[in-house]
């Protein structure tokens, strides 16, 4: 899993069946020290709860589509926590 | 599996319940030399280890869930060991 900040959402009205009431964010990976780095991906948000600004972690590959209520999705990243605190000793 | 190095915790009220009461750790993966390498995991705590610890990481989703023995869960990366030493070409790492 790594660290990333929720920085928009994603609507899409057609879209694969199994995804109804899947929310999207785009979320930008972050290094350990909460800086950036690659390119932003668009995550399904598997806890329901997360939101623009938020600090989060997110699961990629086969695993993101197991936070999801229907676990045989087309999905390659998901939100499955929202931080509350991250401590790293330098 | 990798090998890497914890360098701190996550901490999160709010989660997929898989998580609910596990310790998240942020692990620094080591090239063979020992060093950062310059990625990063966060993997669930299934030994007790520490920051500080040197330890082996399993990045593989279905081996974590059948660790976990939770089929279904959101999660690929463990922390299953705590390396006492590692030697690489006759030189002594950890």
């Amino acid at each position: 899993m790594q660290l990333g900040r929720v920085i928009g959402t994603v609507v899409a009205t057609i879209k694969a069946p199994g995804l109804d009431g899947v929310k999207f964010l785009i979320v930008q990976p972050l290094d350990r020290d909460l800086q950036p780095k690659g390119r932003p991906v668009v995550a399904a948000d598997g806890v329901h709860m997360a939101g623009p600004g938020e600090l989060v972690y997110f699961v990629g590959s086969r695993e993101a589509a197991q936070a999801l209520p229907d676990t045989f999705v087309p999905v390659d990243h998901a939100i499955v926590g929202i931080v509350d605190a991250v401590e790293v000793t330098p | 599996m990798k090998v890497a190095k914890v360098v701190g915790t996550v901490v999160s009220t709010i989660s997929s319940p898989v998580f609910d009461g596990r310790k998240l750790l942020i692990c620094d993966l080591l090239d063979t030399a020992g060093e950062a390498e310059g990625g990063y995991l966060i993997a669930v705590d299934t030994v007790g280890a520490g920051v500080g610890e040197t330890v082996l990481i399993l990045d593989e989703g279905t081996s974590a869930r059948q660790v976990l023995g939770w089929e279904t869960a959101p999660i690929r990366a463990l922390v299953v060991g705590i390396v006492d030493e590692m030697v690489v070409d006759g030189t002594t790492i950890v």
